[in-house]
């Protein structure tokens, strides 16, 4: 036993004793040379955000930690938020902490697993806007039927507007529009996009926005995608229609606008109505009322003419009529009767007058009859005894008369 | 009295119509909605009119002012770097 124990602090002579410190750079060294850029995946546990801006955290799998930092100037182009139990894949190198005497991972890019980057950004961020309210129902406004100004926000260089002028042009030729142009894609396109959309707001010369740009990748479109200009889609007055890319692409600006077009045909479509279809029905609803209008007045002035012809309604007229004849009969009747009358009675009259001549004293004078009155009594003498000789009498004869003095009586 | 929107007058015409078609109303009231039916249709018809055929692009200038300018979608294209440089290429052709 002691043999051993004295080989071995032979050999101890012969061996390096580090210090701490040595040990541990060494250890660095060798770490850091092993790998220097790796790519490493795992599940984050213990995130930390230190108020320095730095990012401590660990990743994890079932059997191991691994100590990992991500300083500021590395996480500030981070787009989505890091959290504990996320699955996420890290580009980074080893190093050692020496005061600690831990390795740990130095991330420079971290990816969540499984989905891109951008869609973990774009869904964190649609949760935090729906939560917050700026998709709600109630907060979007109708879209003008007819709008006499439409205002577009695009590029004016790019496929949308040249597609919704074809539209314009076809549809109804006299169309007001008015392009703000800005970039779609790129370094400062969202602020050119959301300046764009306050500025038509503060001008107040336009009735309906359109919010538009051609089709692209998720990257490429990914401007749509951005706070900024969500809430400047939300704090528009003026009714906004979002139009990006195709059908199939949803940006979180469609969920704010007032109205989702899948391409900006269509939001041109939705925007811009067909003048010669409401031309027509204009056109239509007055041919409408006229025709409505006569068959009223046709049907009424019919109703009239029927009940006129009614025998009840010619009655009262058939019955005056009756009365009118039966009064002119009976005029002729009366007329008839007087003159008849009149005749009678002139007749009778006459009759009465031929008699009463013919009883008349003077009559009978005619046939040589006289008349003697005594003088001056005028008495008519009509017995001789009465009279005596010497009287004076007048004699009326038929034509004229004559006194004569009594001679003789018998 | 606010200007009726065009949607807003359309409607009442188009009840107007579906009244007078019923036919149940008496003569007055048909003349009258009959009278309001066309100056309605009138009205649409001259909304249709009131807008001018222009497309016009916002120009800002550096100082915040707002300019409206014509837009001019064949000079538009022509701006766009692609076709510029195909433009300068044929110069560039024509010369040689």
């Amino acid at each position: 036993m002691g043999a051993i124990f004295k080989e071995e602090m032979n050999e101890q002579k012969e061996k390096h004793v580090y210090t701490v410190s040595e040990l541990t750079k060494y250890i660095r060294v060798i770490l850091e040379d092993s790998f220097p850029g790796i790519w490493i995946e795992g599940e984050i546990s213990n995130f930390v955000l230190h108020s320095s801006g730095h990012m401590y955290f660990s990743m994890r799998d079932a059997n191991a930690v691994l100590k990992c930092a991500m300083f500021k100037r590395s996480n500030e182009k981070l787009k989505f938020k890091l959290k504990d139990g996320m699955k996420v894949i890290c580009f980074g190198s080893i190093s050692v902490y020496d005061a600690r005497g831990d390795y740990q991972l130095i991330v420079e890019e971290i990816e969540p697993k499984g989905i891109g980057a951008l869609q973990l950004q774009f869904q964190q961020l649609k949760e935090r806007l729906y939560k917050e309210g700026l998709f709600n129902e109630d907060h979007k406004v109708p879209i003008p039927f007819l709008p006499t100004r439409i205002g577009i926000v695009t590029s004016p260089t790019g496929a949308a507007i040249r597609d919704i002028l074809n539209i314009a042009r076809r549809r109804f030729s006299n169309v007001e529009i008015i392009i703000n142009p800005v970039k779609v894609q790129g370094e400062g396109a969202k602020e050119e996009i959301a300046s764009a959309i306050k500025q038509f707001n503060e001008l107040k010369n336009i009735d309906v926005m359109i919010v538009t740009r051609g089709g692209g990748s998720l990257e490429d479109l990914w401007s749509f995608n951005e706070e900024v200009v969500a809430r400047a889609i939300y704090e528009s007055d003026i009714p906004v229609i979002s139009a990006v890319g195709h059908e199939i692409d949803y940006t979180i600006s469609d969920f704010v606008a007032d109205f989702r077009a899948p391409t900006p045909s269509a939001a041109a479509e939705l925007v811009i109505p067909r003048k010669e279809e409401l031309v027509n029905l204009i056109g239509t609803a007055v041919t409408r009322l006229n025709n409505a209008l006569t068959g009223k007045i046709g049907m009424l002035a019919q109703r009239l003419t029927t009940l006129k012809e009614s025998y009840i309604l010619r009655q009262p007229l058939n019955i005056i009529t009756q009365y009118e004849q039966k009064i002119d009969d009976l005029r002729k009747d009366i007329a008839i009767r007087i003159d008849h009358l009149v005749k009678m009675r002139s007749e009778n009259f006459n009759l009465l007058i031929s008699k009463l001549e013919a009883l008349s004293p003077l009559g009978i004078l005619k046939r040589g009859y006289s008349i003697t009155t005594k003088v001056p009594e005028g008495m008519i003498i009509k017995d001789s005894g009465l009279l005596k000789k010497g009287d004076r009498v007048e004699t009326k004869l038929g034509k004229g008369k004559f006194t004569s003095r009594v001679e003789e009586i018998e | 009295m606010a200007e009726m929107k065009f949607e807003e007058a359309l409607k009442k015409l188009e009840k107007i119509v579906g009244d007078l078609e019923d036919g149940n109303l008496p003569l007055d009231e048909s003349l009258e909605k009959y009278e309001e039916g066309i100056r309605l249709s009138n009205m649409c018809a001259k909304k249709l009119e009131v807008a001018k055929k222009k497309v016009e692009i916002l120009l800002k200038s550096s100082d915040g002012s707002v300019e409206l300018k014509p837009f001019d979608e064949k000079a538009a294209e022509e701006a766009k770097p692609h076709e510029a440089k195909k433009k300068r290429s044929k110069d560039e052709a024509e010369l040689l």
